[in-house]
């Protein structure tokens, strides 16, 4: 598949970052460090690798992707409103009273393909949406992405068996790794490491990149689509906050939105 | 009425079983989930005869839940099939997220509903599984009374739009409907018309309830039973209507009473036309080991302990 030009991408995951940014500011709450984290990972899903047609959100071939880790919805919907999924005038509506732009991704919106949010249950949720497809004999492939901390959960490793187990080729699940859940360091939460192994010993084949690298993104997406008879594991390394000096890899960025003088001097550091 | 002859008796879950197997035949987005408890839902029906559209989790009902998500929004539907209490219990947030939230049609068999696991104790009996499940927006509480219900309820579920949980059981009982008895979801059926009093049960307390009666009208009470087979959406006419032509009213259920069938209905008769209610069920305690029906006795499920509660509720009309 032809790659789309690398100078463009990045300006436009800058365009990305200042709709979120714009978007948490005037809902007043949201999760900026994770929405801004995993800014690149969508908006590659969505401009090199998903089949889909935003005009018939519901066409029975596309392809799927469940964002597990749901408090990071702003950067999908900023991502499905680029997309033309919805009208980009909608995000100014996130969180609020009567909008599709759930505080967690709600099913009912254009593009959105399952209610996320607590904690654990997307990986399942893409499971059965790739088991679907092979009963089907369909092509489909499925995409999810988790946060690191989300991994504490349980029934991600309970999914992570049942992929195995059914040989999901059609699935990746994506991790979101910028080292931070809500309480701090994920190495004093609980540790996780070495995460790589644990996916691997678990029979995903797994990659490990760089996941605000364009190329290294499309890469793992590429070889993901080639593996046969397992599923695959991305582990993203990400910066929490990425792309503004002051919210990076700060854990008290994970559930507040910016103020009015935070987001003009963020969006300055965007020009 | 009743065919006390136990070799006719049948279990719930057995209804459930061939539920699942005539959609099967019919219908080829039925897929049905097992978490390790396949022959005992008698999931391994359709497993038998349909074993690509059979998933298999191992012990791990959370990861059922959600992945019967999965398949409900790829156009299947869905049939989750474990022990009531760890159905309800274990999984009872990936149920209201992955499946109430979205409103998707996933259908839960839980079974081993109630006391009658019997020796497994505690653990294993589901006293809980209405409480939990009505609460949860959109989701329907199904408690057939006997094995054909349980089957026409299992293939009503299939074609009723969003999620329904059905609480079955492991022991046989006897027959108490008919093949040609209408059977609709949210309707409940007047099984003996009476006028001093009505009682309104579910599951095994609808026999019960039947067996109370023989002996009240023995004694001259004229008694109605309502077989309430869907606590959810409760059926509020036949209630109001009970309440109002027999002017008192007994729930019985082999269920906690807190948050119960009796609760549900007693939240209506409150609200809509109060009359004197007793309730028969389970009061604030867990289960233990015994046989089923010496448990029945020992926790006062009996057709005699609802035999008193018509009695006392009588004092008070």
């Amino acid at each position: 598949m032809k790659r789309p030009d690398l100078k463009k991408l990045e300006e436009q995951a800058k365009d990305l970052r200042r709709d979120i940014l714009n978007m948490l500011a005037e809902a007043g709450g949201g999760h900026t460090g994770s929405s801004l984290s995993c800014v690149e990972i969508i908006f590659t899903l969505y401009a090199y690798t998903l089949r889909y047609d935003a005009k018939r959100p519901d066409w029975d071939n596309r392809d799927r992707f469940v964002l597990s880790k749901g408090h990071g919805c702003p950067a999908l919907y900023a991502v499905l409103a680029h997309f033309g999924f919805f009208p980009k005038e909608k995000l100014k509506t996130l969180r609020k009273l009567g909008s599709l732009l759930q505080g967690h991704p709600q099913l009912g919106l254009p593009g959105l393909e399952a209610s996320t949010g607590s904690l654990g249950q997307g990986l399942s949720i893409a499971n059965g949406m790739a088991l679907s497809a092979k009963l089907d004999k369909k092509d489909t492939r499925v995409y999810c992405m988790l946060g690191d901390g989300e991994v504490n959960e349980g029934q991600v490793w309970e999914a992570a068996m049942t992929a195995a187990h059914y040989k999901l080729d059609n699935l990746c699940a994506i991790i979101d790794f910028n080292k931070l859940q809500i309480d701090g360091f994920l190495c004093d939460v609980k540790g996780l490491e070495p995460l790589k192994d644990k996916w691997h010993s678990f029979g995903f084949h797994s990659i490990e990149i760089d996941g605000h690298d364009f190329n290294q993104i499309m890469d793992a997406l590429d070889e993901a689509s080639g593996v046969k008879e397992k599923p695959t594991l991305i582990l993203a390394h990400t910066t929490k906050g990425k792309g503004i000096s002051f919210i990076e890899n700060k854990a008290e960025w994970h559930g507040i939105a910016p103020k009015p003088d935070e987001l003009t001097r963020a969006l300055k550091e965007l020009e | 009425m009743i065919n006390e002859d136990k070799s006719t008796w049948k279990a719930t879950r057995d209804g459930y079983g061939k539920g699942l197997l005539k959609l099967g035949k019919e219908h080829k987005n039925t897929v049905v989930l097992s978490a390790d408890l396949t022959e005992s839902t008698r999931a391994n029906w359709f497993k038998d005869e349909f074993p690509e559209r059979f998933f298999s989790f191992g012990v791990a009902e959370q990861d059922m839940m959600s992945t019967a998500a999965g398949f409900a929004l790829s156009g299947k539907v869905p049939f989750c099939c474990t022990f009531g209490v760890f159905a309800t219990g274990r999984a009872w947030e990936q149920i209201r997220v992955s499946v109430a939230y979205m409103n998707l049609n996933i259908n839960i068999g839980g079974t081993h509903g109630g006391l009658l696991t019997g020796g497994d104790g505690a653990t294993h009996q589901a006293l809980e599984e209405i409480a939990l499940m009505r609460i949860l927006p959109n989701m329907k509480v199904i408690v057939p009374c006997d094995m054909i219900e349980a089957e026409k309820a299992t293939i009503a579920s299939y074609y009723t739009d969003g999620p329904a949980y059905l609480r079955l059981g492991r022991e046989k009982l006897p027959i108490l409907t008919n093949e040609n008895d209408k059977f609709e979801i949210g309707k409940a059926t007047t099984i003996k018309d009476g006028k001093d009093l009505t009682i309104i049960a579910c599951g095994v307390m609808v026999y019960h309830a039947l067996k109370a009666s023989e002996e009240l009208e023995k004694e001259g009470i004229s008694v109605r039973i309502i077989n309430i087979h869907t606590v959810k959406p409760i059926d509020k006419e036949a209630i109001i209507k009970a309440a109002k032509e027999t002017k008192a009213i007994v729930t019985a259920e082999e269920h906690l009473l807190a948050g119960g069938m009796g609760s549900a209905v007693s939240e209506v008769l409150i609200q809509e036309h109060p009359v004197p209610v007793r309730m028969v069920g389970v009061d604030d305690r867990f289960g233990e080991s015994g046989t089923p029906w010496e448990l029945m006795k020992h926790l006062k499920l009996m057709p005699n302990d609802i035999a008193l509660a018509c009695k006392s509720v009588l004092r008070k009309r």
